[in-house]
């Protein structure tokens, strides 16, 4: 039977304020357990929540990136149930009336554009921390420092089609919060979260089928490895004749499996209802105006520019534009050594090598975009070649020298003499009489060896287009 | 209106209440009583009534991003049924 999948992702992205949502606590990672506590976070009678100016404003600026429309008027809710992180029986979120609404983000797959629907955004606290103890410890403990950092919470319509799609997707929204800031991205220690909804239907067919819930997908790969497992289940399910239950199944990283997460699924009933100790929040078109004068230049826009200024193809623009500090790192090694193809290319080979698609590792490069660049326009110049440039790299990478002082410590600029070269072509000849006589035999292929010979006995220095001139002249 | 018993077991369970036979008999009339005196509220005219936001006629009550001093770990714990160090004691949950 042929089944088209569909998923929908609700991503929540914990924002970089610097105090919580509702109060002054620091938002810090990783202070001593209840250390970043104050009687709001921790719902003690009688407090007030304060909404945090900041949190509007950095979910206003992913609204606005996101294309959605921003509601004038929205409010906060509570939602209503029990758990030991969750210190006041409820979570501070939105319902009725979210920030933001009916936006949309394009991805790519398979060289292929695809509009995916952004449902609604909406701002809520984060729970704290449980902690459990050794097996046969009676007891759990909590930790209250992240109880009301503030997160957002972003909900795509179901249109993606795949496993891929999906991991795409979130590649594309990490991305955007990180050039905007207003998040770090980080899915391991969970400042980037994914729930994933997904269903199968039979082709041809519009109503949707029953679907699963997916929790607990830490990376964007196991996003894609837990939904195709899902894909699998589901098809299996559907073929024997039974029906998907649905239900909230956990994503088992050792065994690469989703499981059912309770044993008979309950109903959610969270008796969502507007926060009296909030009042509204009205965002009138200057608000929204100043918010989208601060926009950076966004992640699609970049790599067009990239494409039409710098003649560079959609492959190179894609992957430089994939971070801000990248793309910038490109940009300043590019006004140096106005060679945009040889940058990028240095850069999506050496360079990503070395930093590894980390942009902590780039800040920390040794390799600065001014050197690259000096390097850059060596290569073109001809001081140095290509192979030379290599070592150049290792040794900038290794010392954080300039690559002027490396060529010079070193020695190794480029012989372009052609007395000199025509001695080394002198010796090579008559060390190999065999490989000669065979190319004057028309073995043309024992040519490139010679130049090697030479380029060897130069130890790479030799220009090879002087080289192979001589040679061929005296062959 | 019609408050049934099942609701308010339901209800008693949401908020992880435990009620004898006859509270249930109890809540279930004075729930019915109070919606029904509450409906009343229906029989008026309100389909030009803007909803009410806010019992306070303001909004855009904000602070700024600014960290301030929080408690201190003994006033933190100082009323938690069951401490551990620095941290909550519970019931085991998972």
């Amino acid at each position: 039977m042929a089944y088209e999948t569909i998923i929908g992702l609700e991503v929540h992205a914990q924002l970089k304020t610097r105090a919580k949502i509702f109060c002054g606590c620091s938002t810090e990672f990783g202070g001593p357990p209840n250390g970043h506590t104050c009687p709001v976070c921790l719902g003690m009678p009688g407090v007030l929540p304060v909404l945090n100016r900041e949190v509007v404003n950095f979910a206003l600026k992913t609204g606005l990136a996101l294309n959605c429309r921003i509601n004038p008027f929205s409010r906060f809710a509570r939602k209503n149930y029990f758990y030991p992180d969750l210190p006041k029986g409820y979570q501070i979120s939105q319902y009725e009336h979210p920030l933001c609404e009916e936006g949309f983000l394009n991805i790519d797959v398979d060289g292929e554009q695809k509009r995916i629907g952004i449902t609604r955004i909406h701002m809520e606290e984060d729970a704290g921390k449980n902690v459990h103890g050794e097996p046969g410890d009676p007891y759990s403990y909590v930790d209250l420092n992240r109880t009301g950092v503030p997160l957002m919470e972003i909900v795509s319509e179901p249109d993606l089609r795949s496993p891929r799609e999906a991991a795409a997707y979130m590649r594309k929204l990490r991305t955007i919060v990180r050039y905007l800031e207003v998040c770090d991205g980080n899915m391991e220690q969970g400042s980037l979260r994914c729930d994933a909804n997904i269903s199968l239907r039979r082709v041809g067919e519009s109503a949707l089928g029953v679907r699963t819930e997916l929790k607990n997908m830490n990376s964007f790969k196991h996003v894609e490895k837990a939904l195709e497992y899902e894909v699998r289940r589901q098809a299996r399910v559907l073929n024997e004749g039974e029906s998907i239950v649905q239900e909230t199944r956990l994503w088992d990283v050792e065994r690469g499996v989703t499981l059912s997460m309770r044993g008979k699924e309950e109903a959610h009933d969270y008796r969502y209802f507007p926060d009296p100790d909030l009042v509204p929040l009205q965002v009138d078109a200057a608000w929204i105006e100043e918010i989208r004068a601060s926009l950076p230049e966004l992640p699609d826009e970049k790599m067009q520019r990239f494409m039409t200024a710098y003649g560079l193809p959609q492959y190179d623009a894609e992957v430089l534009t994939v971070s801000r500090e990248l793309s910038d790192y490109f940009e300043a090694c590019n006004r140096a050594a106005e060679a945009p193809k040889s940058v990028s290319n240095w850069i999506m080979g050496d360079l990503l090598r070395e930093c590894k698609g980390d942009d902590e590792a780039l800040a920390h490069c040794p390799v600065k975009p001014e050197m690259l660049a000096g390097m850059i326009r060596m290569i073109e110049q001809g001081t140095i070649s290509g192979k030379i440039a290599k070592t150049v790299f290792g040794e900038m990478l290794k010392t954080g020298k300039t690559p002027e002082v490396i060529v010079q410590e070193k020695n190794l600029v480029q012989v372009t003499d052609e007395g000199a070269i025509a001695g080394l072509v002198d010796r090579v000849i008559g060390d190999h009489p065999e490989q000669v006589a065979q190319y004057r035999d028309g073995k043309e292929k024992v040519f490139g060896f010679l130049v090697g010979q030479v380029m060897k006995a130069s130890r790479g220095k030799a220009n090879p287009a002087a080289v192979n001139k001589l040679l061929k002249e005296k062959l | 209106m019609k408050i049934t018993r099942g609701q308010v077991e339901h209800v008693a369970h949401l908020a992880r209440l435990a009620l004898r036979d006859e509270e249930i008999a109890e809540f279930t009339g004075q729930l019915d009583a109070i919606l029904a005196y509450v409906d009343k509220l229906n029989e008026l005219e309100t389909d030009d009534v803007e909803p009410t936001a806010h019992v306070i006629p303001m909004g855009n009550v904000v602070r700024e991003d600014a960290v301030g001093e929080g408690l201190l770990i003994e006033d933190v714990l100082a009323n938690a049924p069951g401490r551990k160090d620095r941290f909550f004691r519970v019931p085991r949950i998972l």
